[in-house]
């Protein structure tokens, strides 16, 4: 099949994405070499290592869950209500997007903290969240939510309601349109989204130092571990990178295959 | 069942009034722009009318700027099923799903939906592509499908939207024909700015315009009579009712038309019409001799403009010549006529 052909870029601008290219695959190419590939599964199978590992899987899939809970009826109500504010209140739902995450460690510091908004609530109820496994979880939802409902409005607003209309013309009550129309049709987007709000949760650094500490099989998660060992154990620090490395790699090729069997 | 619909929606200038009766089709028929969506949005419960009151066999459905409390039961409590341009089938359900999503929706179990569904499908000749996804059939063939899958819902008022007019012109003959069969007893609101549309699937019809319906009555007579000018440009039509016989069209009063029938052909002795418009009709005072067109006697009645031409009327037909030669003609009022037109130029559809 022949390339469709189209007006040509100047030449001159192959040097900069050039350089831009190089300058985002150096530094892998650069973390690859400096593995210590023979230590490599030893540096790995460190109980430090694995716990942390574990520890951050099983936080990510579980904010994972909960902004599926919560970001999928956020998206549906953004995409599909009209009401007063809504422009504003969308910007604020996806502020946690732009905003630095040591930023929003604090926040929910003195949000569910001791000393926090909710924090005496949660003392009554004989819970401390801060600095906890919990907190991590919270931590990582808080930064990851956003990507998922971003990426899900679009889905919705991209499928539009037609579908919708006729099944609710077909005698479907909005449960069921919802379950069998609407989901169905935007199941590739909220894949990506899910996938990208997993990667976000687990590569999340600032607001799990800042409001759930780093107490090691607690709240250390791999990104915490792999700064930890960077003064001590820097081949392992590198060996752990690399293992999210692998795992960024995985995800993008997730979201892709999502976006293209939209 | 009974449709009755006034209603007014302010924001697109729209204030129609209408009844369908039960087992009636009435087709709306106008221009794109005059109004036809949003009377049938306001008959889906997709939008709220200004004021007006909307209702089917008794049961208010939308009420508004009544005065009382407003109504506004929802598009899936209303029992109207609405059929787009496009056939819109759910992509990720089989066909035989997707026309057992109706009776699936009001309740109904799985297999039992599934048993509908597929005589809906057989009614409208594809029970074969029930398996298949609607990625995998045709625009003809998945228009079929969503007709089944509007009935299968059992709606007390079907609402069709220009149901041909995203289809390939050689399949449209054919899901007319279906169409005809399975709407025939149903109340049905049928959208179209297609006159023949109108006259082979309408018992009546509306003509709005400008969001205010200009004239109405039976198929026959608003389309060969039109008071409003969309009609009289897009319909105008002529149409003659008679038998198909021997490849033409025998009349009432003894006149033997021939022309061109659709497909599939109309059985010897089956109630056709002939449906030609007035610009394809010639204008003579002799019958031209030796000629293999169809030659029709007639007594003009009236002659008036249309569209820098002369619509040359009577009783039964128009046609339409230049201003030249009506002149040359030296036709008035009483003269007498002979319309000529070729079979080519006449479409016979059966009725």
């Amino acid at each position: 099949m022949a390339a469709p052909s189209r007006v040509g870029v100047p030449s001159w601008i192959f040097v900069p994405a050039v350089a831009g290219a190089g300058f985002v695959l150096l530094p892998l190419a650069a973390l690859v070499l400096r593995t210590p590939w023979a230590r490599f599964l030893d540096l790995l199978a460190s109980p430090a290592s694995t716990e942390a590992l574990l520890l951050s899987l099983r936080t990510s899939a579980t904010s994972t869950l909960l902004c599926l809970l919560f970001g999928v009826p956020m998206a549906l109500v953004l995409a599909r209500t009209r009401f007063r504010g809504q422009g504003v209140l969308r910007s604020l739902v996806l502020l946690p997007l732009v905003l630095p995450p040591v930023v929003g460690g604090i926040a929910l510091l003195y949000t569910f903290g001791r000393r926090g908004l909710l924090g005496e609530t949660f003392e009554v109820l004989g819970v401390q969240v801060a600095f906890s496994t919990t907190a991590v979880v919270l931590a990582q939802t808080f930064v990851a939510l956003p990507f998922l409902v971003v990426s899900l409005e679009g889905a919705l607003r991209t499928a539009g309601q037609r579908y919708e209309v006729v099944a609710a013309t077909l005698g479907a009550r909005p449960t069921t349109v919802f379950r069998r129309v609407t989901l169905p049709l935007v199941l590739p987007g909220l894949t990506s989204g899910a996938v990208l709000a997993f990667a976000r949760a687990l590569g999340e650094f600032g607001a799990t130092i800042t409001f759930a500490g780093s107490l090691q099989g607690v709240t250390r998660t791999l990104p915490l571990e792999i700064y930890l060992r960077r003064e001590t154990d820097a081949p392992a620090a590198v060996a752990l990178s690399l293992v999210l490395v692998a795992v960024a790699v995985l995800v993008i090729g997730f979201a892709r295959q999502g976006r293209s069997s939209l | 069942m009974t449709f009755r619909y006034d209603a007014a929606v302010a924001g697109r200038g729209v204030d129609v009034a209408f009844e369908v009766a039960a087992g009636e089709t009435l087709a709306l028929l106008g221009p794109n722009g005059a109004g036809k969506s949003t009377v049938l949005d306001v008959a889906a419960g997709l939008l709220r009318p200004d004021s007006g009151r909307v209702e089917l066999a008794g049961r208010a459905l939308t009420v508004a700027g009544a005065g009382g409390r407003d109504v506004l039961v929802p598009p899936h409590d209303r029992q109207v099923s609405l059929l787009a341009q496009e056939p819109l089938l759910f992509p990720h359900l089989s066909v035989l799903d997707n026309v057992a999503f109706g009776p699936r929706s009001r309740g109904m179990g799985r297999s039992a939906s599934r048993d509908v569904a597929r005589r809906w499908l057989a009614e409208v000749g594809i029970e074969d592509l029930a398996a298949r996804r609607p990625g995998e059939i045709s625009g003809g063939q998945a228009q079929r499908a969503a007709v089944a899958r509007a009935l299968a819902a059992d709606p007390r008022l079907l609402l069709l939207d220009e149901p041909m007019a995203a289809l390939d012109v050689a399949v449209t003959p054919a899901l007319r024909q279906t169409l005809r069969r399975v709407l025939a007893d149903r109340t049905v609101l049928l959208v179209t700015h297609d006159a023949l549309d109108a006259l082979l699937l309408a018992d009546r019809v509306a003509v709005i315009e400008g969001g205010r319906i200009v004239d109405h009555g039976e198929t026959s007579r608003v389309l060969s009579r039109p008071r409003s000018r969309f009609t009289a440009q897009l319909a105008g039509l002529n149409m003659l009712a008679g038998t198909w016989d021997d490849g033409a069209v025998r009349t009432a009063t003894g006149l033997r038309i021939e022309g061109t029938p659709g497909d599939p052909a109309p059985a010897a002795g089956a109630d056709v019409v002939a449906v030609f418009p007035p610009g394809a009709v010639s204008v003579f005072l002799e019958p031209p001799g030796g000629s293999p067109r169809n030659a029709l006697p007639v007594t003009v009645t009236h002659l008036e403009p249309h569209g820098g031409q002369v619509r040359v009327r009577t009783t039964e037909l128009s046609a339409d010549v230049t201003p030249q030669a009506a002149a040359e003609l030296d036709l008035a009022p009483g003269a007498s006529a002979c319309f000529v037109v070729k079979a080519a130029e006449i479409a016979v559809h059966a009725l």
